[in-house]
């Protein structure tokens, strides 16, 4: 057997850069699914971040810059979907495929003047003591920034869910709108507020991918991570802590696939290309056996007036 | 009753002149696999739609659509096109093969032209490039530049063409450098920039520090580029942005001149179904410029490798040669046979692996 030629300080911490992307814009999905809105433009934020970001980050030669317009870019293309179906009321799947469309035909627009061109390295964090662990300092500690910021992020969601009025607040408007709505929440300020901050998650995974773990700008260049995000979603039934579990499964047996491949393991090559879509699909799909569901009004339009 | 009968022949007049105006100018569609950004196999293609244009101006109108899945779609895609009144489609990719094919029998008047396939109809034509003879110059230049020894290679599918292209590499690092050893990623997929990416950086994290590709994007140069000292080689397109390092040369397509043939030949009613098969010799597989990191008798040998080929004097799949299960497939001095290499489904002796089904 070949496998000492896998490094696996190597793997784990490639797993943690190829995971990052899906597991910014699950998270953001997953705010959004949480308030009640199905946002199927995922594909066509995330690939509108990641031009934002790389003109940005190319302008200004800050990669921090490009993360914070990627951000943006995404919030913004988000607002067009939340006007067009919490204020004009249109359908949510027609305008999220619509969006996705948009998103890729305006990043290649966007992105004429930036093919072959090279972004700003994004640096890696480099901590005294940490970083020179063995193994654990190049797996955990030497990362950049917004490996550290997904995973704040991860958290922080968690927490807010959870345990924040907040939190409470959002999930009741995800549940049951009328209801909110009777109690005087504001449902459609609340879901615009969801959906731009999904958003800016699904920006800021675009950016990822075009600053950090490619990094160069190429038209059409998240081909599908979006659609992987929005199915991560639902297999995680709605919940943080499995969105980064399968973030992780999906981004790890990617990465490991390829590197056993690389190492001439006799498994068929048809079985390893599948894997990560079977073992995150089965794994999520066992551990929602406890009668999880979707938000109760997860789709449905809602105007006061009803 | 009178007023509707007008109305109807009206409108059947007005439709039967607008279609005979369009008549006139030559409609000429191209299907790709990716999109026309990608910097690699679909940007060439539609720099040869962009020549056709080019050439022949009001008297040809060019149509195209982007990024059609290998698959059910592709059938939707390419019927669309013939539809729109398409003279003339180019499928650019292996996987369109049964999409064109099933349009084509619909439409006995629409000619189509299959990329690198191999079946046909009395209307539906393919062409491809000897792109084996552009991996035997980077086979060479990567056995020369490895110091590891260990050479990666970014498969996209298990299809002849790709096969071939890891042989010819292989056999030409191989006679240079008895050492090397290949490792070869499936990728399945002809773009996907991040997973592209994966691979290239799997496969430097393993020690390869030369990447040859067969998927279309240029993500494995900025992943090469990124981690310093490996050596990459453009795809289909000159990749010239990466030059000098880490790309040190490249294989790049021109369908130009073919596509312009070809829609002269729609022009003129002298289309037939033909099946071309091109290298560097007529011009349609170029080698781009060789990079100064390459040592000056590593390029001089390269050129001559290609200009030996181009005259025809060399053939890169020459004998003696072995298939990997030890068999002879090529005694001494024996050529590989077009029929041979066009469904060539093993690997030469020395590889590793298996080639997926």
């Amino acid at each position: 057997m070949v496998l000492s030629s896998i490094d696996p300080a190597l793997l784990l911490a490639s797993l943690i850069v190829a995971s990052t992307p899906i597991l910014l814009a699950a998270l953001g999905e997953l705010v959004v699914e949480r308030a009640g809105v199905l946002n199927l433009g995922v594909e066509g934020m995330m690939i509108t971040g990641a031009i934002c970001g790389f003109a940005m980050a190319v302008n200004t030669g800050s990669p921090v810059v490009g993360f914070v317009a990627a951000a943006a870019g995404g919030a913004i293309l988000a607002l067009l979907f939340a006007l067009l179906t919490q204020l004009a009321l249109a359908n949510q799947v027609a305008s999220g495929l619509a969006l996705t469309l948009f998103g890729l035909g305006l990043s290649s627009l966007l992105g004429q003047g930036y093919v072959g061109i090279k972004p700003p390295p994004t640096t890696r964090l480099d901590l005294p003591v940490l970083s020179d662990l063995p193994f654990v300092g190049r797996v955990l500690f030497s990362h950049d920034l917004m490996v550290y910021v997904a995973l704040a992020l991860v958290a922080l969601v968690w927490g807010l869910l959870k345990y924040t009025r907040a939190g409470l607040i959002l999930r009741a408007v995800g549940e049951n709108h009328e209801a909110a709505h009777a109690l005087g929440y504001k449902v459609v300020r609340i879901r615009i507020l969801a959906i731009l901050f999904g958003g800016a998650c699904a920006g800021l995974g675009g950016a990822y991918l075009s600053l950090v773990r490619v990094p160069q700008w190429t038209e059409g260049m998240t081909s599908g991570a979006g659609w992987i995000a929005l199915a991560l979603v639902v297999f995680a039934s709605w919940k943080v802590g499995r969105v980064l579990l399968g973030a992780w499964l999906f981004g790890g047996v990617s990465v490991l696939q390829l590197n056993l491949q690389a190492a001439g393991v006799a498994i068929p090559v048809e079985y390893l290309s599948m894997s990560p879509y079977l073992i995150t699909i089965l794994v999520l799909v066992i551990m929602s056996a406890d009668k999880s569901r979707a938000p109760g009004s997860l789709g449905r339009i809602f105007h006061a007036s009803q | 009753m009178k007023l509707t009968h007008l109305l109807t022949s009206a409108a059947l007049a007005l439709g039967l002149t607008s279609a005979a105006v369009a008549q006139d100018k030559t409609k000429v569609g191209f299907i790709y696999v990716g999109p026309i950004g990608d910097g690699g196999w679909t940007y060439e293609h539609d720099k040869g739609r962009l020549a056709v244009e080019a050439q022949f101006g009001d008297a040809v109108e060019t149509v195209y659509q982007e990024s059609v899945p290998e698959g059910a779609d592709a059938e939707r895609a390419i019927t669309q096109m013939a539809l729109q009144g398409a003279d003339l489609i180019f499928t650019t990719s292996f996987g369109f093969m049964e999409a064109t094919l099933a349009v084509a029998e619909k439409f006995p008047n629409v000619k189509f032209e299959h990329a690198t396939g191999y079946k046909t109809l009395p209307n539906v034509s393919t062409y491809s490039a000897r792109f084996y003879e552009g991996r035997a110059v980077q086979g060479h230049i990567a056995g020369k530049m490895t110091k590891s020894n260990i050479v990666g290679y970014i498969a996209s599918y298990p299809i002849p063409e790709v096969i071939r292209g890891i042989n010819s590499a292989y056999i030409h690092a191989k006679k240079v450098n008895p050492d090397v050893e290949f490792k070869i990623i499936w990728a399945y997929t002809w773009f996907d920039p991040a997973k592209e990416a994966d691979a290239a950086t799997a496969l430097i994290e393993q020690g390869a520090d030369v990447i040859l590709q067969h998927t279309d994007s240029t993500a494995p140069q900025a992943a090469a580029e990124k981690a310093g000292n490996v050596v990459t080689f453009g795809q289909a397109s000159d990749m010239g942005e990466y030059a000098p390092f880490p790309r040190v040369s490249s294989i790049i397509d021109n369908w130009a001149p073919y596509y312009i043939a070809r829609t002269q030949a729609v022009i003129d009613g002298t289309w037939e179904s033909t099946q071309t098969w091109d290298g560097i010799g007529p011009g349609m597989v170029g080698i781009g410029e060789i990079s100064d990191a390459v040592p000056a008798d590593v390029k001089a040998e390269a050129l001559a490798l290609k200009a030996a080929m181009a005259e025809g004097s060399y053939h890169p799949f020459t004998g003696p040669l072995k298939k990997q299960d030890g068999s002879d497939w090529l005694a001494e001095g024996e050529v590989a046979d077009d029929g041979t290499l066009l469904g060539m489904n093993f690997y030469v002796e020395g590889l590793t692996g298996e080639i997926p089904n």
